[in-house]
């Protein structure tokens, strides 16, 4: 019986060559989600703002010519009870300039808490365009209870910014990580990495 | 049917299955598996069903009457992932099982053992899933599509029950796709080349090729959300620099094929069924098999019409629009041909071409919402409305349903050599068809107007919609107890059926002789002309 023999065999490649099909789309699937960390970065989808910005104060050439509006949003995810404002809702800033503006947090409760502040910019496709050197969303808030906190962020408004674009929005977030900070402790081989800024 | 071989057994012991229980445990054989696939399937209809008439019943009037919301939306959950993994898919499986070996002329599948093991995981994970509904805090109630963080931070406690609930699932379905991709490639007798083979044989090669594809995408998500739930990482917490956004994409990268993966096969049943009866071959065969292929690569480019309304850049939005918009073209080949089939045929009107029909005519319907909700514009109107829930109920249940319940119809005869009641598979027609159309097209209507899907109570103008729509989906619900009768009383008592049980019907399961025989073409057959399809 060759003839069965044969079909066993290339149906055993068969088999063979599926697996690997089923492993390679596991692959693509782990794979997915630093591709989709790295195209969000590219094209600024979900107004994702890039990590600590370097830049040399010494050699600043703000653009005179033009006025960007930056606006400053803060909102607490739901369940953190913290108080989040910003000094000022709002400022009108040059391209190419260093520009620094302060957010409050209040601990409202009698506990200690971990807040960590996410960012967002819209016009998403600002948000390759608006560079921070220093920010409190790189580091997580310990607050002890009803202390208040003063946190700077010092951004940069790129010269590349589009023309089209006289007005950003900075959006934060504030979530409650206590717990997951409290999991982290207890075993520090679990340490999830911090927000990318 | 002189041509039927009678096996010489020189390597073959027992000439029949088993006796007793343990056949269906232990059974590698095609035909055993695919019975209890269909069984299965039609036990998770009901089910799923009877969670259906708990929602429709509860609309009947607005106010809340019977059940409270939290319990509500584990009716839509769990009815939306009983009906599309528990129901459709192992029904289409089921076929599978039953149809391909017989039609490419082989004995038995390329993996029978894998193929028992296939179906044997699918009663515990289902038997999981729904024991969740009476734990403390009650199932998965975050909608079929989990989207996290409802799935993640907000879910109740037995969503580690679901998560390896569709573990399972997808290991089965993986596991069913290797078997029918390699029994398809390795054992089709000699001269059946790829072009000659029967069209569901194709539509099931194309949409095992799209499981094998797309169902570790659905695994990944679910791991995710396992460890995000468990193990503190933040794949969907932005709090964590995560984003819920990019589940949505996971999600419906595997989503999209998936709804393919429930209407390929329904593509393949129509294109045996409306030649048959229509006494003529099918209408443009080589373009059925490249439509086919089209739908299945398009289907892995258009996800995101699915989440217009996410905040896109307006590249995104016309992309996916245009993609989407393109489907409709090999489908519209599709249609165009089986009414070509049809085109001056002698035509009869037995139950499964009344199904098959009504396949082509209100799947054509749920293509054209499909359309419209394609729009970018319009969409974000349509989203998350009774418009979409009318639109992807047309598709499944008078487009994947109706012809899985047409195919039962059809190759009944042939499975169990017993024709059923003629008068009483009409009947069952006519009320599956009204009541159908009763439940789902006033839908379309309460959904433009604005009523929200998932929510177990509404606004005053929808009541009368409602009312109508309730009504409806008991007349179909309770017409099906009317299949289940039918199915009975074959086995039980139908009138013997011949080898060809139907005058038109071509290809090489027909030449067995009905019930066929418990292993078939143990040689391989001759591939004639008069029985192939292309």
């Amino acid at each position: 019986m060759t003839d069965r023999d044969t079909q066993q065999s290339n149906i055993n490649k068969t088999v063979g060559r599926l697996c690997l099909m089923v492993l390679g789309m596991v692959g693509f699937v782990i794979a997915l989600v630093p591709l989709y960390d790295l195209f969000c970065e590219i094209t600024g989808l979900n107004g994702k703002t890039g990590g600590p910005y370097t830049f040399d104060e010494a050699k600043a050439a703000p653009d005179t010519s033009r006025l960007i509006r930056v606006n400053f949003l803060t909102n607490t995810n739901e369940g953190m009870v913290w108080k989040f404002w910003p000094e000022k809702g709002a400022v009108r800033v040059n391209p190419g300039a260093a520009n620094t503006v302060s957010f409050f947090v209040k601990n409202t409760t009698d506990k200690v808490m971990v807040g960590q502040a996410i960012p967002s910019v819209v016009p998403g496709s600002a948000a390759e365009f608006f560079h921070k050197t220093e920010c409190f969303c790189f580091e997580q808030q310990v607050l002890q209870p009803g202390e208040e906190m003063e946190m700077p962020m010092r951004f940069i408004v790129g010269h590349e910014l589009p023309k089209n674009i006289s007005s950003i929005n900075l959006s934060y977030a504030l979530f409650d990580v206590t717990d997951s900070v409290k999991v982290a402790q207890v075993n520090p081989a679990s340490i999830a990495p911090a927000a990318g800024g | 049917m002189s041509e039927v071989i009678h096996a010489d057994h020189h390597d073959d012991h027992h000439h029949g299955p088993e006796k007793g229980l343990l056949r269906w445990l232990y059974t590698t054989n095609h035909k055993d598996i695919g019975t209890l696939y269909l069984w299965f399937s039609f036990a998770m209809f009901l089910i799923g069903g009877v969670l259906a008439l708990v929602i429709r019943a509860e609309l009947f009037q607005p106010g809340l009457q019977f059940v409270q919301p939290e319990f509500f939306n584990q009716m839509t959950t769990n009815h939306g992932l009983i009906m599309v993994f528990g129901a459709i898919m192992p029904a289409f499986v089921g076929l599978a099982n039953w149809l391909i070996p017989m039609q490419v002329g082989a004995p038995d599948m390329a993996l029978p053992r894998m193929n028992n093991l296939s179906f044997w995981i699918l009663p515990f994970a289902f038997g999981m899933m729904i024991s969740t509904l009476f734990m403390e805090g009650g199932g998965p109630n975050f909608g079929w599509t989990f989207y996290a963080p409802l799935s993640t931070t907000y879910a109740p406690d037995s969503v580690t029950y679901f998560i390896f609930a569709v573990h399972l699932m997808g290991a089965s379905s993986i596991m069913g796709s290797i078997n029918i991709i390699a029994t398809i490639l390795n054992m089709r007798a000699p001269g059946m080349t790829l072009m000659k083979m029967p069209l569901f044989v194709w539509t099931w090669l194309i949409t095992a090729y799209l499981l094998i594809a797309v169902m570790p995408v659905l695994a990944g998500a679910v791991t995710m959300m396992l460890f995000d739930i468990h193990f503190d990482t933040s794949f969907f917490n932005a709090a964590g620099g995560g984003d819920p956004v990019m589940f949505q994409h996971i999600f419906w990268f595997f989503g999209h094929p998936e709804v393919y993966i429930m209407i390929l096969p329904a593509f393949g049943i129509v294109s045996h069924i409306i030649p048959t009866f229509a006494r003529k071959p099918l209408f443009g065969y080589s373009s059925m098999v490249y439509a086919v292929a089209s739908i299945a690569f398009l289907s892995f480019i258009v996800w995101a019409h699915h989440m217009f309304t996410v905040g896109m850049p307006l590249a995104g939005q016309l992309f996916f629009m245009y993609s989407t918009m393109l489907i409709a073209v090999p489908t519209g080949v599709k249609v165009f041909n089986w009414i070509a089939t049809m085109w001056r045929g002698a035509m009869t009107f037995e139950t499964p071409m009344l199904f098959a029909i009504a396949f082509v005519v209100l799947f054509t319907m749920g293509g054209f919402s499909g359309l419209m909700l394609a729009i970018t514009p319009v969409d974000y109107q349509y989203h998350d409305t009774y418009f979409v829930v009318a639109h992807f109920h047309y598709v499944l249940v008078p487009g994947a349903l109706f012809s899985i319940i047409a195919a039962v119809y059809f190759w009944l005869p042939k499975w169990t050599g017993k024709m059923y009641d003629e008068s009483l598979g009409k009947l069952h027609f006519w009320l599956s068809f009204i009541g159908v159309n009763i439940t789902f097209f006033p839908q379309h209507f309460s959904g433009l107007a604005g009523m929200p899907r998932r929510i177990p109570d509404y606004a005053l103008q929808f009541a009368d919609f409602n009312m109508l729509s309730s009504i409806g989906a008991f007349i179909f619900g309770f017409s099906q107890l009317v299949f289940l009768y039918i199915l009975i009383n074959t086995i039980r008592s139908g009138k013997p059926a011949e080898g060809r049980s139907w005058e038109g019907a071509k290809g090489l399961e027909w030449t067995l002789p009905s019930p066929a025989p418990y292993h078939s073409f143990t040689h391989p057959p001759k591939v004639t002309e008069a029985e192939i399809q292309g």
